[in-house]
């Protein structure tokens, strides 16, 4: 039915080579093949932004990429935002205090896309985040905890 | 943060698992030789299974288990909360769309849904019903077997059950003005962004089961039923659900994984898709008649409410849905005669079931909106109609029910002040508001275990589910304030039905009152240990020992409860164990088996305009205040106040099943089936809590996680018709929908 390749692709900093199903989604191996299951699945249509990841720089929804597409790419996912010794982001640690997790679900992905607005935009106003984050989900509804935590995010990064 | 954290916006236990994705929701678990499951469904709401062939299936490359229905125990085991009436697969013929007849079990996933689709079923899609008025026709085919519900003199129809409730007497009541109107509330689902998860796996001569459940201990008791195990052979794994709201409270597929795994020899796993979950779990559509009386100097003089809710094909615990609501239909407000008839009706349509606020948004629809409609008739301000009729303190407004457990003419005028209710309104823009009123827990079972261990460090044992409400931290916080420990030293433990005492469930915003009193028992229980040993160790007598907060207060002198333990455990170390029990019992003769242990009073302030050209509504200003009691912890207090406000304004504004002919929806998943966005908020939101710490909980703390959604519906229709003029009264209030009643005006 489906045959497979090898693709190289820098995963959080750490170069993988793997032979990936050529009609598996980058999400699948990123949670099935690597074990980095912090990327969640949930509509799996693009809509809800859960599987949220950074490729190249750019927030895309992992669900709808073939894990072939990234081939020599770079990826990062939520486990990519912390330091390696485990010490928070100041974007996670505002995620923390401003208590925009609630169930936690859509989080990881709700970071992805705040990580890449704030890579593109150091500055973004209350519009540019609501924006920025329309495709990414939160049944909690946590918008208002989560564009704070962004905010403030920005707002102690400013130089 | 001082150690007293009651009170603090302490950070969430969990919250560090939460943003760096290592927080192990159901998905994430791996089990070495794991099979994977898909359900078979059909393309029909109601088919008479004629065959099932699943020899095609049965070749794909990894296959190893294809459940029927014939391949379970004959007959076919059955299950539910409420009644025993839903088939672990579907046997003789379906009963909606999304029942599944057939499960595949496969090495892999992709094998699994390749074989899924392989399983040729051949059935005849029969007559069915979707909607109140076609289940209630007389010539409408029956949804269940008559057989399933014996001795029920309405087993011969699709009405489920019919409840009356009220006092006084509505018939020779006189008033001076009587609105009548019905309103219609949609179907809509729950929309966890966690798709339902479920596995289980042979455990020696036992069972484990994972679930993304929020009661796990009906689901060990619903499995050890069905498997006749002794509970004790039951395991239930149950990490945080991400996200509940109502639709994990019941099994649902955990029975049929169970049989498979039995039958496999293996673990199996079945995560549903998200299109599956909506064909899981939804919240009752329902249509409430209103009739008010009213005096013209707007005093209540009846309510006469007949509320009928649109149930799915089995009854999962609507019937529980259908009663508590409707049986505080007449709402916070001192009414003398009141007539409720309530009914569940049963359809080809998916389960309906728990949904945050259990039935009373519903209601509250109707009613809130039928007082606009007086006020407006009668030239009174909605407001002050509400503040007139409005029960006070320690008044019995219903006959036999827990007082007026809060000062809610206080809770309504910090809304009404908020959105500047008695200023003028902006051109072109109305304001509503409205009061939504929920009965809490009515029975409640909670143990908890706390142990304070050698170096002074706290475990607390809890069977809630922590679903984003908050739970674990709360407890926590609890024990931090008895113990005197800083919440970076407590850890606790949920989940395994193995070590966690039971706990009855985790709904009706009931945790932080029943298992917080369950926690906080079990603190002094170790503080009563505490005071025996410092009694001994110092030589004084246990009644003039007091412990609290981190310190044991001896006559002269304090000391650190660590250095009393420490001294008392001796050089072999070791722990002291509490225990704790929140019991609420039934009460005969209570129309719900048991008063409320507290209400959720609330009351939704909006200020809003809607556009002329697209019937799009702005919300300008949005205000939800709710009588909180105590808020142990503000920050989740606010989180979980605006998350219930916004996901009302998904049912009035957006939200809604959409079915076809055949009864197949056709807005599955996320595509079509919208939810509200960073993009659909009002321009300002604020969140207020009225605290005088009068509930039942620990620290006076009541209820809180559903409040906020109660009169979303209300507040927005009402300042739309202040907008506008249109009165509509079916949700929800799209633009299509607002666009029409404006064009059907002009």
């Amino acid at each position: 039915m489906s045959g497979s390749l090898v693709i190289e692709v820098n995963v959080n900093g750490l170069l993988r080579s793997l032979e990936v199903a050529v009609n598996h989604t980058l999400l699948d191996v990123l949670r099935d093949q690597l074990g980095l299951t912090g990327t969640k699945e949930c509509c799996v249509v693009g809509e809800c932004g859960a599987c949220s990841v950074i490729v190249n720089g750019r927030p895309m929804n992992s669900c709808l990429m073939l894990a072939v597409e990234v081939d020599g790419g770079e990826v990062t996912t939520v486990e990519g935002l912390a330091s390696p010794d485990g010490s928070l982001s100041r974007l996670q640690q505002s995620f923390l205090d401003e208590g925009a997790a609630q169930c936690g679900f859509c989080i990881p992905g709700q970071l992805i896309a705040a990580q890449a607005l704030l890579n593109r935009n150091p500055h973004p106003t209350v519009d540019d985040v609501h924006e920025a984050l329309a495709g990414n989900l939160c049944r909690c509804a946590g918008y208002h905890q989560i564009t704070a935590a962004i905010l403030a995010a920005a707002e102690e990064m400013t130089p | 943060m001082t150690q007293d954290a009651v009170g603090a916006a302490a950070p969430r236990l969990g919250g560090y698992g939460r943003v760096t994705g290592r927080q192990e929701y159901l998905a994430d678990i791996r089990v070495t030789d794991m099979l994977h499951v898909k359900l078979v469904t059909l393309d029909c709401a109601r088919g008479r299974i004629i065959s099932i062939d699943r020899s095609a299936a049965a070749e794909v490359p990894g296959v190893r288990l294809i459940m029927t229905a014939e391949d379970l125990p004959q007959p076919v085991p059955r299950f539910g909360p409420q009644f025993q009436d839903r088939p672990v697969l579907a046997t003789g013929e379906t009963k909606y769309h999304g029942d599944p007849v057939a499960a595949v079990a496969a090495d892999t996933k992709d094998a699994a849904e390749a074989a899924a689709k392989l399983v040729r079923v051949e059935y005849e899609s029969l007559e069915a019903v979707f909607s109140i008025a076609d289940a209630l026709d007389p010539a409408a085919p029956l949804v269940q077997d008559p057989s399933i519900r014996p001795d029920d003199p309405l087993a011969h129809t699709n009405v489920l059950r019919e409840h009356r409730f009220g006092w006084g007497d509505v018939d020779a009541a006189r008033a001076e003005l009587i609105v009548e109107n019905t309103y219609e509330f949609p179907m809509v689902t729950q929309f966890a962004i966690e798709p339902h998860g479920f596995m289980a796996a042979p455990d020696g001569d036992g069972m484990i089961v994972w679930s993304t459940i929020q009661h796990p201990y009906l689901l060990q008791k619903t499995i050890a039923n069905l498997l006749d195990l002794p509970l004790a052979k039951v395991r239930v794994l149950a990490p945080d659900p991400g996200g509940g709201f109502g639709g994990k409270q019941n099994p649902k597929y955990e029975p049929l994984v169970a049989f498979m795994a039995l039958k496999a020899g293996r673990p199996v796993r079945l995560v549903l898709s998200l299109d599956e979950t909506f064909q899981a779990v939804r919240r009752a559509s329902a249509e409430i008649r209103v009739r008010t009386g009213f005096n013209t100097d707007g005093t209540i003089v009846f309510e006469d409410i007949a509320s009928d809710f649109l149930l799915g094909a089995y009854v999962d615990i609507a019937d529980r849905v259908v009663v508590k609501s409707s049986y505080l239909a007449a709402g916070p407000y001192r009414v003398p005669s009141v007539r409720i008839v309530a009914r569940g009706i049963l359809s080809h349509t998916i389960p309906s079931t728990a949904f945050r606020g259990f039935g009373t948004p519903q209601v509250t629809w109707g009613r809130e909106s039928n007082l606009d409609e007086g006020a407006r008739r009668l030239g009174i301000d909605r407001f002050e109609l509400r503040l007139r009729n409005l029960a006070e303190k320690g008044e019995e407004f219903l006959p036999g029910e827990t007082p007026a457990d809060g000062d809610w003419e206080q809770t309504a005028r910090r809304a009404a002040d908020l959105i500047r209710w008695n200023t003028p309104v902006p051109t072109g823009r109305g304001r509503g508001i409205a009061l939504g009123i929920k009965s809490g827990p009515t029975t409640g079972l909670s143990y908890s275990t706390v142990r304070l261990l050698a170096d002074g460090s706290v475990l607390v044992y809890s069977g809630t589910s922590d679903m984003g409400q908050g739970a674990r931290t709360i407890f926590a916080q609890i024990a931090s304030r008895e113990l005197g420990v800083p919440l970076s030293r407590i850890s606790v433990v949920m989940g395994d039905s193995a070590v966690v005492p039971y706990d009855q469930q985790t709904s009706a915003s009931r945790s932080s009152v029943l298992m917080g009193t369950a926690v906080l028992r079990a603190c002094q229980d170790v503080q009563a240990k505490l005071a025996a040993i410092a009694a001994r160790l110092y030589s004084v007598a246990e009644s003039e020992i007091s412990v609290e907060r981190g310190f044991v207060h001896l006559p002269d002198r304090d000391v650190t409860i660590v250095e009393t333990l420490q001294a008392g455990l001796g050089p072999l170390g070791g722990e002291l164990v509490g225990n704790g029990e929140m019991r609420k019992d039934k009460e005969p003769g209570h129309a719900l088996g048991g008063s409320a242990a507290f209400f959720e009073f609330h009351a939704t302030a909006v200020e809003l305009e809607v556009d002329p050209g697209t019937g799009e509504i702005t919300i300008i200003r949005y205000v939800t205040v709710g009588d909180v009691g105590t808020a142990l912890n503000p920050l989740q207090v606010a989180g979980q106040d605006e998350g219930a406000a916004i996901m009302g304004l998904g049912h009035t504004l957006m939200e809604h099943y959409i079915f076809d002919d055949e009864g197949r929806i056709r807005n599955l998943g996320a595509i079509d089936y919208r939810i509200p966005t960073s993009m659909d908020l009002p321009l300002e939101m604020l969140s207020d809590s009225i605290e005088n710490a009068d509930g039942p909980g620990p620290y006076g703390v009541k209820g809180i996680s559903e409040g906020g959604l109660l009169a979303v519906s209300p507040a927005v229709a009402s300042a739309v018709t202040a907008a506008t003029g249109l009165i509509i009264r079916d949700l929800p209030l799209t633009p299509q929908r607002v666009w029409e009643a404006m064009m059907e005006r002009v």
